[in-house]
């Protein structure tokens, strides 16, 4: 048994009882992909085209690949809070909902890791 | 209309009556609680007695973008996938990429992350305490949608300059 009181429990808890988490990571990815969404494509722009050989050797590039791998991180956790906030609000059954966010949960983590080692595996890779 | 309209027509299931009781309360009158808990009152929200606004708009804008860009995600890690894989998984991806769906599919994905971004500043904006008078959330709104058309416009024709 506790011996916090019933209040001091709730207390910054909120209906959901994650607090404010959820608001401030959204907004915090927010501002993080403000940048890094108008870094990749104003870079894109400064590319010498885009072959195979053009754009592996930007990825190469240790900065261009810290700045990838940074924007598909914050992209897939952005993405992945935005979709959870959608299923909630429109998937209602109770067994439906929790395999929605699972699969969704699920999706996002393979989607990053994915980049990660495609990102990676060309800038470290030598001859990929 | 509107206020007297049936919940059931606004698509809200109402919460079973029975869940709303105020035995415990003993200034409730018979009557009350039957009024109270009459089938088919009101629910908020009321969206349906609204003229249709552009801030309405915008709202649900912001989140079709949103899951538009969840998707480019997917294109996204597919890409850096195929560069991964080599040359010919790349040509492949390109050749896919050049048709006439894969060029609207990256212009909807252009069109996508400009409106949310420019409507993501908004919000943040308004996350500020700015900007909550009906006149500046008009304004804003159009603010966002001509800025988002022109930097979709302008960043094609510069990508399209360099392909």
């Amino acid at each position: 048994m506790s011996l916090r009181s019933p209040l001091g429990r709730v207390l910054g808890s909120g209906s959901a009882n994650d607090g404010t988490g959820h608001w401030w990571s959204q907004r915090v990815t927010a501002v993080a992909l403000l940048i890094l969404g108008l870094w990749f494509l104003l870079s894109l722009l400064q590319l010498d085209g885009f072959g195979h050989a053009a754009i592996s050797a930007w990825i190469a590039h240790p900065f261009t690949a810290v700045m990838l791998l940074l924007l598909c991180l914050t992209l897939a956790w952005h993405s992945y809070l935005g979709i959870q906030v959608v299923l909630e609000d429109y998937v209602h059954g109770p067994l439906i909902k929790v395999v929605s966010l699972l699969t969704s949960r699920f999706l996002h983590a393979f989607l990053a890791i994915t980049a990660v080692h495609a990102i990676l595996k060309v800038s470290l890779g030598g001859s990929a | 209309m509107g206020l007297t309209r049936p919940a059931s027509e606004i698509g809200r299931k109402p919460v079973a009556a029975s869940t709303f009781r105020f035995e415990h309360d003993a200034r409730q009158t018979k009557s009350t609680r039957q009024e109270m808990s009459k089938q088919g009152r009101p629910l908020s929200p009321h969206l349906s007695v609204y003229r249709w606004p552009i801030t309405m708009t915008l709202s649900i804008l912001h989140r079709v973008t949103g899951v538009s860009l969840s998707i480019g995600l997917i294109a996204l890690v597919v890409w850096l996938g195929a560069i991964a894989l080599g040359a010919s998984s790349y040509a492949v991806l390109g050749s896919w990429m050049s048709t006439a769906i894969g060029q609207l599919l990256l212009l909807g994905w252009c069109f996508s992350f400009f409106f949310h971004l420019s409507n993501g500043v908004r919000h943040l904006f308004w996350d500020a305490g700015r900007g909550f008078e009906i006149r500046h959330a008009k304004a804003s709104s159009w603010i966002v949608i001509v800025a988002s058309f022109l930097l979709t416009a302008g960043y094609w024709l510069a990508i399209g300059g360099t392909l």
